[in-house]
């Protein structure tokens, strides 16, 4: 049976991953008028990586095929 | 007068980005897929109604938790975070941990031992049937009740947020949580509430600690409330002397003994809804540590609920409004608080992520809802009263079929619930009603052999009857509150926790009584179920760092550390 870590690796690195490269492109374009507060600190960058970091270790760590 | 939530007009906040809308549906296509995935583990009624009873500790305690972190949990509190200042706080330490300490070490045991499917179950076997028909029809009420409250949360905050037709969220939430449930059971939902507690945790986080940034750290923060509001709102306890001395308008009485002793004794130990997860677990040392380590995170819920809350009265430049003011002339609600937050800090990606997060509490609190219910209407109602014979594959369609009416159910209330003023007063007001002399019945079944089957079920009835009886005195002469709550300035939440507080103290009252006067019950039917009758299982040959107790000393020390320091 796949454990639930697994499906919460899978979901947190999927949408860390989302997160990465929406906050990648805004790096690469930024907004002329960013419509957020602390727009410069680029926070979809960093916790995107953040979560997609933890997802992976979790995917890894809990792979169906290690697991059985 | 409450304006219905139809008259509303919202101002949409946000505008998802196709990026953040990728994210909300990988999530209900996740949550789908473990349902799906589930469907074959879901067939006998241990595996449909108890999960197997197989959960590791963790999952049971994540999952014991997510249960409850709800909308209420998320947009309610925040608000009144916004409304009462860090007061609101109160909830989840004094009102939670010292709750979830007592069931793991105390009650844990007797719910395990004596292998019951539900909290009616063990009234059924300790007190008889009529208290278990009583405890279930009251509980199966509530429950679909909150559940549209859940609902009627998500969808006004999808439409706040998102400018979404309320009926769009309510029906496509519903449905989603009737796919799953109905398709793996207790096990698919649980699994989604660990999967949730996640996802809410990733989505809520940045809100705080970009706040706190923006804020200029926690003392700033703090001068900046007691500049826009009182310094009072930062207090937990030194303004609790007085009625009046503090933004709630409680006693330290109320928030001790009516929140602490009662009122959350009574959700945390006795709601079926939160004990069913705990009943799931593969064993004894797993059953007690699982509400451990749910009191360990509830401690740190309050970093993603009442701080935005407080950081709203903090940065925000508009001034939030009672819900009856802003329905009338405009602007936002207490309860807007957290969503106005999320659009304050998060861009594309994160947005889609915090959005999702709301969802995911929402759903989260409906699923719990409906596989309690589920369970109680199939083991509780339907197979004592109405078809006691039929199979275990019969029982089983029974709960899917339930399942689906159970949301049906649900939505209708969510409709109704847009009738009254507050969300949150609506609720406490619920489990005033039925959670509070529940505690009393079970809580006396479990440590006192002497509760009869009468009194058990006299008290209950007695208890509930005043609780509604008060409430109802408070809404037909609003000058009763100085009666019921001990003071002209008691506010509708201090209401509720005397309210609690005298109708767990009639129900005892009149359990000892009628117990004193009927025929003891045979001390051998109680074993296994009453303290002094049972003999309590052990956790087994474990290091000190693995052994209940000892983790839940750590989480003690730290509840008082943390009252102290926000004294």
């Amino acid at each position: 049976m796949i454990s639930i870590w697994f499906f919460i690796g899978v979901s947190l690195a999927v949408n860390g991953a989302l997160i990465l490269s929406a906050g990648i492109y805004q790096l690469i374009d930024p907004p002329a008028d960013p419509d957020i507060v602390l727009f410069n600190l680029h926070a979809n960058l960093w916790w995107g990586a953040l979560l997609l970091i933890l997802g992976l270790i979790y995917c890894v760590r809990f792979a169906p095929r290690r697991q059985s | 007068m409450m304006l219905p939530l139809a008259s509303y007009v919202a101002t949409q906040l946000v505008h998802l980005s196709s990026i953040d809308i990728v994210i909300v549906i990988f999530y209900f296509a996740l949550v789908l897929s473990i349902g799906w995935y589930l469907k074959g583990r879901a067939n006998t009624g241990e595996g449909f109604f108890m999960a197997g009873r197989e959960m590791t500790a963790w999952v049971a305690g994540l999952s014991f938790l997510s249960a409850n972190l709800g909308a209420l949990e998320l947009m309610g509190w925040a608000g009144s975070a916004y409304q009462y200042g860090i007061l609101a706080t109160h909830w989840y330490w004094i009102g939670a941990i010292p709750a979830m300490l007592f069931l793991a070490l105390v009650m844990m045991p007797f719910y395990y031992i004596s292998k019951t499917h539900s909290v009616p179950g063990y009234l059924k076997l300790r007190f008889g049937e009529p208290s278990r028909a009583l405890s279930a029809i009251s509980f199966a009420f509530m429950t679909v009740l909150m559940s549209g409250v859940n609902m009627f949360a998500m969808a006004k905050v999808m439409q706040i947020v998102l400018g979404w037709d309320i009926n769009f969220s309510i029906w496509v939430s519903s449905v989603t949580v009737a796919i799953y449930v109905t398709l793996g059971g207790l096990r698919s939902a649980i699994f989604n509430e660990v999967l949730q507690f996640f996802l809410i945790w990733a989505g809520a986080l940045l809100i705080p600690i970009l706040g706190l940034y923006e804020a200029g750290g926690w003392a700033n923060l703090k001068l900046q409330i007691a500049a826009r509001a009182s310094a009072q709102y930062v207090h937990l306890w030194s303004g609790l002397g007085s009625f009046t001395a503090n933004p709630m308008g409680i006693h330290w009485t109320g928030i001790v003994f009516g929140l602490g002793a009662i009122i959350s004794m009574g959700y945390w130990t006795t709601d079926f809804l939160v004990v069913q997860r705990i009943l799931a677990a593969k064993d004894i040392r797993s059953a007690e540590m699982a509400p451990i380590i749910g009191a360990g995170f509830k401690m740190m819920v309050p970093f993603i609920v009442i701080l935005p809350g407080l950081l709203g009265l903090g940065v925000l430049p508009e001034k939030l409004v009672p819900e009856s003011a802003a329905a009338v002339n405009g602007g936002h609600s207490f309860n807007d608080v957290l969503p106005l937050m999320m659009a304050r800090y998060c861009g594309p990606g994160l947005l889609g992520l915090g959005v999702t997060a709301l969802i995911a509490g929402f759903m989260s609190g409906m699923a719990g809802n409906v596989s309690a219910f589920t369970t109680v209407w199939t083991y509780d109602i339907y197979r004592p009263l109405i078809n006691s014979k039929g199979s275990d594959h019969h029982y089983v369609n029974m709960g899917r079929w339930t399942t689906i009416i159970g949301v049906l159910v649900s939505v209708g209330t969510a409709y109704l619930v847009m009738q009254f003023a507050s969300i949150m007063d609506y609720v406490q007001a619920l489990f005033s009603f039925f959670i509070a002399p529940l505690f009393g019945t079970v809580v006396l079944g479990m440590l006192w052999k002497r509760a009869s089957g009468p009194g058990g079920f006299w008290g209950l009835l007695s208890g509930t009857l005043c609780s509604i009886g008060m409430w109802a005195w408070v809404k037909v002469d609003p000058s009763a509150l100085r009666y019921v709550a001990l003071s002209p300035h008691a506010k509708g939440l201090a209401q509720d926790m005397y309210q609690a507080l005298w109708s767990f103290l009639v129900c005892v009252i009149l359990t000892v009584a009628v117990s004193l006067l009927t025929e003891p019950t045979p001390d051998e039917k109680l074993t296994g179920l009453v303290y002094g009758l049972t003999r309590v299982p052990s956790v087994g040959e474990v290091p000190v760092y693995q052994r209940p107790v000892f983790w839940a000393a750590v989480v003690t020390t730290v509840f008082l550390v943390l009252n102290i320091i926000f004294w």
